[in-house]
């Protein structure tokens, strides 16, 4: 087991329209001098959670008091752009989120949330924009089912789509490094056939 | 097969055929891909390693991978093996103790080869068409300019690389940026590529992989492509690729870990095979006219955030998001962008600091000076672009000026080095982030070309470089 199986949530949403939101937003440059995975709660969104001096912004809502730590984030459209750096989603999960749902994710963040089961979510722009109204005006308690692949949240209720690879991969919680090398002998016999039509690519 | 394709295959779809060791879904949508080669850096790999070591497992094929120490290491003239703060040390420490046990070659920050891994890797001859090239790295795709396929993978996706070789991997839909048309003087494949950016926004290629063609990208030079490659993932792409042609074969051969004798020849037949089919079928089709394009500077903190330099601050007309641009970067709608002060000039990274990118800003330097309260840094990107460079005597030309000449690494283009930018520093740079922070908490950047980044330190204000001229 890699990570506690997707597979039912509840908790608060709460919403941040920003488009292209970009992971040295979410986790700057200071937070990624570790060797570990530890400690990166208290790193991210950090520039937008403090001052210049260090002291919180009350308006921001990880800092808010009717959200604190928000389970699910309603988000704007190319979450998660730029660098790869992984560091940005670890954060995110140790400071109690979920999932995320937007319009749009950017391709390398995409994946390290499925890799650590953070389920992002690629919803209708209309459902988002319902969610984001309805979140933007305060707490909303909400609940994905994965495996029904439904939102709820009060009188909203929305389905959504997800590839069924990734799918399995967050409702499973499996080692993916485990699986594939349950298919090394593939990979063994692959490589060779590579190696004997590409030659000069054996390094 | 899938019908959309049809009987024409893109290169894009010919590359990853070719590496598909299982079919995951049924479709050919979700494969298992076996990935040809990977560089490692010392901040993205070390919880890779740690997850390996704790299942005990080995890397598959160490052989396939180089370790390069670029981003947290130093660029001070006169650096030695130590790391400017204990941490980057962790982490340098950390690297080599995993590249020995594990069997993974790795350079170090005082090898001759030390530099930016995506400079690195090509000055190898590691970077070969027709490979599939994943790494801890967005700007992986800057391998696309050789073509072939790199793109960028998180630390898990590094962790399942090394155990097994593959990634599970999700194909791309198809998409062909063709650019036809002679560039003007003084404008250069960063001002096509930002073109580009500004074009189709943010996340214009997200879910796509790219392949550049046109008149004018075959009479680039593969430096040039690269950049244009590099940054494709600043508009979402996860890949990037050009067709490989003479120049590229030109630019591997004779590399040191470049294939020799009968196997050079085996290899280059088959490289000239790597092009799409007449009749592929693209997702989607976009056409610029080079002769267009101006030199390109942003005036924003997301890299669509860009205009030609005889333009000027954009009105937010409403818009939250360009609202929030410029009260970061403190500008006020209206303003020429030619007008803005800056203090900071760097020319550096992955992007914009090869041997070609330091002549042109070499060519714009000669016989001038950096304006009064500039400071300006030129970090090389690699040790080796360091040694040619001053094998050319450019290194006495950036000196004259005033620029410090420094060493390699990714310094000023993140930042996680001691190379900062001091809060509400604002910096020409020829590197391709400008997000908030990105190159010091408070920081503004200003994403150009590496000519640009010249003429703008020259004149104290981002300055359109046609209107300066070359030195010859």
């Amino acid at each position: 087991m890699s990570f506690e199986p997707f597979i039912v949530r509840e908790g608060l949403a709460a919403a941040m329209p920003v488009a292209n939101v970009d992971t040295d937003v979410i986790m700057p440059k200071q937070f990624l001098k570790g060797i570990d995975r530890a400690g990166l709660d208290r790193g991210v969104f950090h520039g937008l959670r403090y001052d210049a001096s260090g002291a919180p912004i009350a308006d921001f809502i990880f800092n808010d008091s009717r959200w604190r730590a928000p389970r699910f984030l309603i988000v704007g459209p190319n979450f998660g752009c730029g660098s790869s750096r992984e560091h940005a989603v670890w954060g995110l999960m140790q400071a109690g989120v979920s999932a995320l749902i937007g319009t749009s994710f950017a391709g390398i963040f995409f994946d390290n949330c499925t890799r650590n089961g953070l389920l992002a979510i690629c919803a209708a722009p209309n459902d988002v924009d319902a969610l984001l109204a309805r979140a933007t005006e305060g707490p909303c308690a909400m609940r994905i089912d994965l495996p029904e692949q439904t939102i709820v949240a009060g009188d909203l209720k929305s389905r959504f789509e997800i590839e069924p690879g990734r799918k399995r991969a967050l409702t499973s919680g499996l080692d993916a490094v485990g699986l594939t090398l349950e298919h090394r002998d593939a990979i063994a016999a692959f490589e060779a056939e590579h190696f004997a039509r590409y030659p000069w690519i054996k390094p | 097969m899938d019908a959309g394709r049809g009987t024409g295959r893109t290169l894009y779809d010919k590359i990853v055929d070719a590496h598909v060791v299982r079919d995951l879904d049924g479709l050919g949508e979700e494969v298992l891909l076996y990935v040809d080669r990977s560089v490692l850096n010392e901040y993205t790999s070390p919880q890779a390693f740690t997850r390996l070591r704790a299942a005990n497992r080995p890397v598959w094929r160490p052989r396939a991978t180089l370790g390069v120490v670029d981003h947290v290491n130093s660029t001070a003239a006169d650096r030695g093996a130590l790391m400017p703060d204990e941490a980057g040390q962790t982490q340098t420490d950390y690297f080599a103790r995993n590249s020995a046990d594990f069997g993974i070659e790795k350079f170090d920050v005082l090898h001759p080869m030390q530099g930016i891994e995506h400079v690195v890797m090509p000055e190898m001859g590691l970077v070969q068409p027709g490979m599939v090239i994943a790494a801890g790295d967005s700007h992986t795709t800057t391998y696309g300019a050789f073509g072939a396929l790199g793109f960028g993978i998180g630390t898990s996706d590094i962790e399942h690389y090394l155990a097994t070789q593959t990634l599970v991997y999700r194909r791309l839909k198809n998409m062909r940026v063709r650019i036809d048309g002679r560039l003007g003087f003084g404008v250069v494949s960063k001002d096509l590529v930002m073109t580009l950016i500004r074009e189709i926004g943010a996340s214009g290629a997200t879910g796509y992989a790219i392949e550049f063609a046109g008149q004018a990208i075959a009479a680039l030079s593969v430096e040039a492509r690269m950049t244009i490659c590099n940054m494709a993932v600043e508009c979402g792409a996860r890949g990037a690729l050009i067709a490989p042609d003479d120049k590229v074969f030109a630019a591997i051969e004779g590399k040191p870990r470049a294939p020799r004798g009968a196997l050079w020849d085996q290899a280059v037949a088959y490289w000239r095979t790597l092009r799409s089919d007449e009749g592929a079928r693209f997702d989607q089709e976009i056409a610029l006219d080079a002769s267009e394009i101006a030199p390109m500077v942003t005036w924003g903190t997301s890299p669509d955030q860009a205009a030609p330099i005889s333009a000027y601050v954009p009105q937010p007309n409403g818009r939250a998001d360009i609202a929030r641009a410029l009260d970061y970067m403190d500008l006020r709608p209206g303003a020429a962008l030619a007008d803005i002060p800056i203090q900071r000039a760097f020319i550096g990274s992955c992007t914009n600091a090869r041997i070609e990118d330091l002549r042109q800003a070499a060519a714009v330097l000669r016989g001038r000076r950096v304006a009064a309260g500039v400071r300006a840094m030129i970090a090389p990107g690699s040790s080796a672009v360091r040694r040619q460079a001053e094998a050319e005597g450019l290194d006495r030309v950036f000196i004259a000026a005033g620029f410090e000449w420094r060493q390699s690494g990714c310094s000023m283009c993140l930042a996680m080095n001691d190379d900062v930018l001091a809060p509400g520093e604002r910096c020409a740079s020829s590197t391709n982030r400008n997000f908030e922070g990105r190159q010091g908490a408070g920081g503004r950047t200003h994403l150009m070309s590496p000519a640009m980044v010249a003429a703008a330190a020259v004149m104290g204000r981002l300055t359109d470089v046609r209107k300066l001229g070359a030195r010859a």
